[in-house]
């Protein structure tokens, strides 16, 4: 056996674990922590034996070609692991602290509701990082990216009953929506550079890149952009700061691995894996370290006021993100990667111990109190200092900014399209998709610049039909139909764009059309035990129809192009159809799909979680 | 019914009605719903859910399935609906076990100040609550943050005006909301109609709405503003600041949300909105509920009762005892006197509230504060304070600030980061005590020496006497002693032992400590009673009183960490080989006492075996209360239930699984009940306090308890708070109260029905628990052993129904068996 061969067995050891938690009796708590702590001690003997004997056998980066998801004449679909320094890092130190957690939670988590529930979220978690971090292309990244979007998304949400969990899982996976958005568009215009699907080995070769970026370093400028802007989402950098502190909702030990310590270091390892693609574009080493050395002093000042101890050491971890940022930028990649290591342990462990601040300062403060102690801050004048003081307790306005530029524009788009009610868009959905349907048939009699308006209109109205999704206060079923819709004049918009495969179409909307249907199904099985359910809510439920929300959340998932269903792949392939001077059409696809994740999940927290309809008023639901 | 705004009543009002619990260092258990106790217990409760939506009692099906499974007895539960219902019994239990009823809530409060976002479709909640949280949690934070509210001497509002006109950033969206704010005309009555309207009436409701929004912060500042001292680090805030401040937010977000689009809410309500303090209408669906509810206390009640009616135990006229050891009443501590008595049967053992009967501030070595030891109402005008060398306190820099500065950090994160992977590995596999662990053992350092003695050349400190002269120690000895009925037969050796706890990761370790010392372990009061009833003098006095304590009579304090279940004894001042003697074979039978007392606690812990040896399973107990993944070090009171106030004799021969107060008294000592009345004043409010506290975080863990603690973030030291923008969360942990079953405590006192009525009317205070029901009471006969009942103000014979009390031979067997609470069995107990 080789190196290379055994490398995915990383992939299949807490997908092993994954799959069988599954099967286990909800109660039996020493069954199912005891699978995932065994999964875990595997997982992490094989990682520190592949890494010894890796380094001792001459530490080499390679890669593995690992199968073809699908193929035609100008695209493929891989899956490609890689191996180097930056994966055995992130594999020991993954391994390492999500054992340990694991042993600490197996008994902190005792009697609690949700045990087998963060055992299962955790492992599948851990299966996307382990995803992300042995990819070899970013197609096989993206597909790791997404189970650690979700999977937080769930975590964060592990009190599904309370009101804030959920409002802060939501607010969490919209911006991890806009990370995947940037993977997508990466991915989009990479295709477009390359004439194909490159790996990260490729990357390696210097000679290549630095020749092709010279033809196209407007696509390579992008491309770049983009990837920042996953990692910047990701890893909590300016202007995403302000949703680590608000994910820490669930237990303390998730808080502590995936917040803390895991999550966010994914987005330094992006920039680390493509940092040979732009290696020699030197603006965007001096964009990403001045990103992060913005990011440094900003969440240093935010830090330093913050009167929560969890929030603290958030913010805390965000600088100490921001300086590895730097380091990347500058090219000091063994510092990075050393860094990255010290500082999820710390951070880990900082939480971990956190409720015991409590003790531990009140002691400090009973034995050596000064009063009005003097900090750093005091030798600012007055004035100044009390400005930067409420800055940063208003976090620098981060928070009321996503809502400002990222939510209100959408409610506001979606409140003026308000004429157009559901009845009058269905009737005007048939008729029109149906002429789209003929014009697509007869486009070659047409005007060519019709034909060329044509994607360009169709994806435009396929963006009306999401927002109407996403802003529906009433209707659930409507909501999901406009999805459906959406998705629908997508598929319209790119037939236009360019002649290909219908199957291709096919391969796209299959997964669609068999999660809506479900997604369908499951929304009136629920109305029909619980009368009509408004989105005006929360309802909250999964409480009482678990089997219901865990369908419909598949639903969702199959709907988001979550990697379940072809339509992940087909997903990807849409864009490929997309030209590469196309950024209209690329806009609004992406802009598309970023709304459907949102307008999809948002539907599922407001039905199934949240404060349980039955027994709480809607105006009490915030006590807890 | 046009009432004036009285703006000094309804903030009055409100502080009456929030949460009254102090910041977490100086937990101390009281009752949740205090305000409604001046209700009889059931209309207090019902009152309770409707006005502000807390749950009171278990759902229905809960107590349905308790039927099934036999723990609510159907004989009680007949007799309870024969008793309140008379003929139509039959049809009350048919709605008992069958009937169906609405669940949703629909409080009244919150109903008003809703509207707004069913007319608005606004969320002023997440709109306010986050700035508003910071703000407070950043001006009373005690030392979290780094850089500190930069105006911490002014009171709140004034400092919130300094700040804002000072910075060139606003914490308000409007010009407007800043003039208001600088504007000292202004008044809460001015901001309330420009958000309502000219509706006077409707203010008082719409404040309520407002603070039950957040009723952690408005209850934690309540507290603090009633209670400086509660925070070492002291600030002046105001409820009523507050609220100003908030009311100012709301109307900034209005403005910022709908501009000029909106009026005042009082002017266009649509839907009816049921006054909140008006008369509630008592419903079906709650009265079967406390039907429920009595039957169930009733079952476990009528086994105890008979249980002691009919134990016997082989009393030997007093023989020459081995020694006496006097601990706190706590529940705690019923099994290991238990088990003391068992390993030595001629050893005596009592209880009594954990402070000793001394009362006085302490100061250890060192110490910038003063700490109270004795019940939170009692303000004592001593201080005590520890003499000696001041020690090393170890440290752990992972609680360093410097980690979080990015400069600093940057250096942390490289060198501390690895160190940290190492420290939890080491504490996940072998957990030991370390910088972080609470325990009780650092109250106090066993070797240091405490200045008892009153000094004239040094009489005073910040208006508090250092030490207590000798007529003042004897008054406190003799109330010691004369209430616990300890007058004569001496032992050789008294202990004095009081109780602590040690934790790891657990904020809320104050509540672990001994309630009757303020949250503090009870090591110095042990200590300091002992040298007063050692000293000569004060022996001179108590003999002129009629407690002669012979010279060969030595007394010892101790600490008794009920986490770990082990005992310190302070036992240094022993220099005599005789006594050394003595107390070496005591401190054997100790340790064997501790270690069953152990292993009959472990059987309630998952990761615990029961059946191992009873050293094993101690050594599990003590990793466990240093261990930093156990958030549940010990289950502390939960499942308490009883308050025994009597001779040891009379409950000795009956298992009551740690569920009892055990409050040792003799009514012989004191045939007229002052003492009694002593032990009343302090029991009813302390172990009902205790008990309702648990009873209501039990049955409502979402608004009165502080549901799971896993989630949980320290805010400012002060409290806890799920996520960063949370409402603080007063009340225990699920942890703590998820086995306890939720019901009143029942006093039993041994004495005449006669002397217990006027013994309970002597303080309204303390009338109030029983007359109102929040502590139920049976007075037991001491010579007859009769039973009667208090009810609505007289003793009403009680005759136990139970026939089915078991004798059990071996309790070891017994706590092998299973996890649950366990029915009253009779023991062999000498």
């Amino acid at each position: 056996m080789t190196m290379n061969s055994i490398l995915p067995i990383f992939i299949w050891v807490p997908i092993v674990g994954f799959l069988v938690s599954i099967f286990l009796p909800k109660t039996n708590e020493k069954l199912i922590s005891g699978l995932a702590f065994a999964t875990l001690v595997i997982q992490l003997t094989l990682s520190l034996a592949y890494v010894a004997y890796w380094l001792i056998t001459g530490g080499e980066t390679f890669q593995v070609k690992e199968i073809i998801l699908f193929q035609n004449a100008d695209y493929i679909f891989q899956i490609d692991f890689l191996f180097d320094k930056i994966t055995a890092v992130y594999l020991v130190v993954g391994a390492l602290l999500t054992f340990l957690v694991t042993r600490y939670s197996r008994f902190y988590l005792h009697r609690e509701a949700g045990y087998k529930r963060f055992f299962l979220t955790t492992l599948f978690f851990y299966v996307g990082y382990s995803l992300t971090i042995i990819s070899g292309n970013l197609e096989t990244l993206f597909l790791g990216w997404e189970i650690l979007g979700i999977s937080s998304f769930l975590l964060i949400s592990f009190y599904r009953e309370r009101y804030l969990p959920v409002k802060n899982a939501v607010k969490v996976f919209s911006i991890y929506r806009i990370g995947d958005i940037g993977l997508i568009l990466a991915m989009w215009a990479s295709h477009h550079l390359w004439g194909q699907n490159i790996t990260f080995f490729q990357l390696n070769n210097a000679e290549l890149v630095h020749e092709q970026l010279q033809s196209h370093s407007f696509v390579g400028v992008f491309i770049s952009l983009m990837i920042l802007l996953s990692a910047a989402a990701k890893s909590a950098q300016l202007p995403f700061s302000s949703w680590l502190p608000r994910a820490m909702e669930g237990p303390t030990p998730s808080s502590a691995i995936f917040y803390g310590s895991l999550s966010v270091h994914i987005g330094a390892f992006l920039l680390m894996r493509t940092f040979p693609f732009w290696e020699y574009q030197i603006s965007v080493r001096i964009l990403i370290g001045g990103l992060g050395f913005t990011t440094m002093l900003i969440a240093t000042g935010i830090a330093r006021v913050q009167s929560s101890v969890k929030s603290q050491i958030a913010y805390a971890s965000i600088a100490q993100i921001g300086i590895i940022f730097i380091e990347i930028a500058l090219g000091f990649e063994y510092l990075a990667l050393f860094h990255f290591a010290g500082n999820a342990f710390l951070r880990t462990y900082q939480l971990l111990v956190s409720p015991s601040i409590v003790t531990y300062l009140i002691r400090e403060q009973f034995y050596f109190f000064v009063p009005r102690a003097r900090t750093i801050e005091d030798f600012m004048p007055k004035r100044l200092q009390h400005s930067i003081y409420v800055l940063c307790l208003k976090e620098w306005n981060l928070d009321s900014m996503l809502y400002k530029y990222m939510w209100n524009p959408m409610k506001f788009i979606g409140d003026k399209l308000n004429f157009l009610n559901g009845r009058r868009l269905l009737l005007f959905f048939i008729p029109s998709f149906g002429i789209g349907l003929y014009v697509l048939n007869k486009s070659a009699g047409l005007p060519a610049s019709w034909v060329s308006l044509a994607p360009i209109i169709s994806a435009s109205i396929g963006l009306v039909m999401v927002f109407k999704s996403f802003t529906q206060r009433n209707s659930i079923r409507l909501a999901w139909v406009f999805v459906l819709m959406n998705h629908c004049w997508i598929a319209l918009a790119i037939s236009f764009n360019e002649k290909f495969d219908p199957m291709e179409t096919v391969l796209y909307l299959s997964g669609i059309g068999v999660a809506g249907i479900v997604g369908y199904l499951s929304l009136q099985r629920l109305f029909k035990q619980e009368g009509k359910i408004s989105l005006n809510r929360f309802q909250g439920l999964s409480e009482n129809n678990p089997k219901i929300a865990l369908l419909f959340l598949l639903a969702c998932l199959g709907l988001t192009g979550f990697p379940i269903t072809p339509t992940f792949i087909g997903e990807d392939l849409i864009f490929s159809h997309i030209h590469e001077d196309q950024f209209a059409l690329a806009a609004i696809v992406s802009l598309s799909f970023i709304l459907d994740g949102l307008a999809v999940i948002r539907m599922y927290a407001r039905v199934f979680m949240g404060p349980n309809y039955r027994t709480h008023a809607d105006f009490s639901n915030r006590y807890f | 019914m046009q009432k004036p705004f009285d703006l000094h009543q309804v903030v009055h009002e409100l502080k009456h009605f929030l949460p009254a619990q102090a910041p977490l260092m100086d937990f101390v258990h009281h009752n949740t719903l205090h305000a409604f106790q001046n209700h009889e217990f059931h209309a207090g409760l019902e009152t309770a859910h409707t006005k502000l939506g807390y749950q009171v009692y278990f759902p229905l099906e809960i107590f349905r399935a308790l039927h099934d499974e036999g723990r609510i007895s159907t004989a009680i539960l007949d007799r309870v609906l024969t008793e309140k219902k008379g003929k139509e019994a039959e049809t009350w239990k048919g709605k008992l076990l069958f009937g169906s009823y609405d669940t949703i809530q629909q409080p009244r409060v919150g109903a008003l100040r809703g509207q707004w976002k069913k007319q608005y479709n606004i969320d002023l909640d997440s709109l306010v609550h986050p700035t508003l949280f910071r703000l407070l949690g950043n001006y009373l934070d005690q030392g979290i943050s780094i850089w500190n509210f930069p105006i911490d001497d002014m009171p709140f509002l004034d400092a919130i005006r300094t700040l804002e006109k000072s910075a060139w950033v606003s914490i308000f969206k409007n010009k407007k909301s800043q003039a208001l704010l600088f504007n000292e005309q202004i008044g809460l009555a001015d901001l309330l109609t420009a958000l309502l309207g000219n509706h006077p009436e409707l203010f008082e409701q719409y404040l309520f709405d407002q603070q039950f929004a957040h009723q952690g912060w408005s209850g934690m500042v309540s507290t603090i503003e009633d209670q400086p001292q509660t925070l070492l680090d002291k600030r002046q805030i105001k409820l009523e600041d507050v609220i100003f401040l908030e009311l100012l937010l709301e109307l900034d977000a209005l403005d910022d949300r709908l501009g000029t689009h909106w009026v005042g809410l009082g002017n266009q309500l649509n839907d009816a909105i049921t006054p909140l303090h008006m008369p509630i209408i008592r419903t079906e669906a709650m009265e079967v509920r406390s039907l429920w509810q009595e039957a169930f206390e009733w079952t476990y009640y009528d086994q105890v009762l008979k249980g002691i009616q009919i134990e016997q135990i082989d009393s030997v006229a007093p023989h020459k005892k081995s020694f006496q050891s006097v601990f706190c009443i706590d529940d705690r501590i019923c099994s290991l006197r238990r088990y003391l008595e068992n390993e030595d049967p001629a050893c005596a053992t009592y209880g009594t509230p954990g402070f000793f009967s001394v009362e006085f501030y302490y100061q250890p070595i060192g110490g910038k504060f003063y700490s109270k030891v004795c019940p939170a109402p009692v303000t004592p005008k001593y201080l005590i304070k520890e003499i000696g060398i001041d020690k090393k306190r170890e440290t752990d820099l992972h609680f360093s600030k410097h980690s979080h500065n990015f400069y600093s950090g940057w250096f942390f994160a490289q060198t501390l980061g690895f160190w940290s992977a190492v420290k939890l590995f080491v504490n996940l596999f072998k957990p030991s005590m370390g910088p972080t662990t609470a325990t009780s053992l650092r109250h106090m350092d066993k070797f240091s020496t405490l200045k008892v003695d009153f000094d004239a050349l040094q009489a005073e400190e910040n208006g508090l006497q250092i030490g207590f002269k000798v007529e003042e120690m004897a008054i406190r000895v003799t109330n010691m002693l004369k209430s616990i009925g300890l007058v004569d037969n001496f032992a050789p050796i008294v202990y004095v032992v009081g109780h602590g706890s040690s934790s790891v990761n657990n904020p809320h370790y104050a509540a672990y400590d001994c309630g009757a010392c303020s949250g503090r372990a009870g090591s110095v009061n042990a200590r300091v009673i002992s040298q007063m009833a050692n000293k000569p003098e004060v022996r001179a006095i108590l003999k002129s009183n009629g407690i002669d304590i012979p010279d060969e009579t030595i007394f010892v304090g101790g600490l008794h960490d009920t986490t770990r279940d082990e005992v310190v004894f302070y036992d240094d001042e022993i220099t005599d080989p005789t006594y050394q003697k003595l107390h070496a074979a005591h401190e054997e039978t100790f340790r064997r006492a501790l270690d069953m007392n152990a292993k009959e606690r472990s059987r309630r812990f998952e990761s615990i075996d029961t059946h191992d040896t009873a050293e094993h399973i101690h050594e599990k107990i003590r990793l466990r209360s240093v261990s930093i993944f156990e958030p549940r070090p010990e289950l502390n009171h939960a499942t308490n239930a009883l308050c025994i106030v009597g001779r040891r004799a009379l409950s000795k021969g009956v298992f009551l699984d740690r569920r009892s107060f055990l409050n040792s008294f003799d009514y012989q000592v004191d045939p007229e009940g002052n003492y009694l009345a002593g032990i009343l004043n302090a029991a009813a409010p302390v172990c009902g306090g205790i008990n309702l506290e648990y009873y209501f975080s039990r049955v409502d863990g979402e608004k009165l308890g502080a549901g799971t603690k896993l989630p949980h973030n320290v805010m400012g030291l002060f409290g806890v708070a799920n996520g960063i923008d949370g409402d603080l969360r007063p009340g225990l942990p699920t942890q703590m109260t998820e086995v306890h079953d939720p019901i009143r405590l029942l006093m039993i006192v041994e004495h005449f029905p006669s002397v217990v009525l006027t013994t309970i009317q002597k303080v309204p205070a303390t009338y109030e628990w029983f007359i109102n029901a929040w502590v139920n009471l049976v007075v037991i006969h001491p010579e007859t052993k009769e039973l009667y009942v208090f009810n609505q103000g007289e003793f009403k014979v009680y005759q136990p129904i139970a026939d089915d009390i078991k004798a059990i031979e071996h309790v070891e067997q017994l706590l092998e068996s299973h996890q649950e609470n366990f029915p009253v069995y009779l023991i062999n107990q000498h």
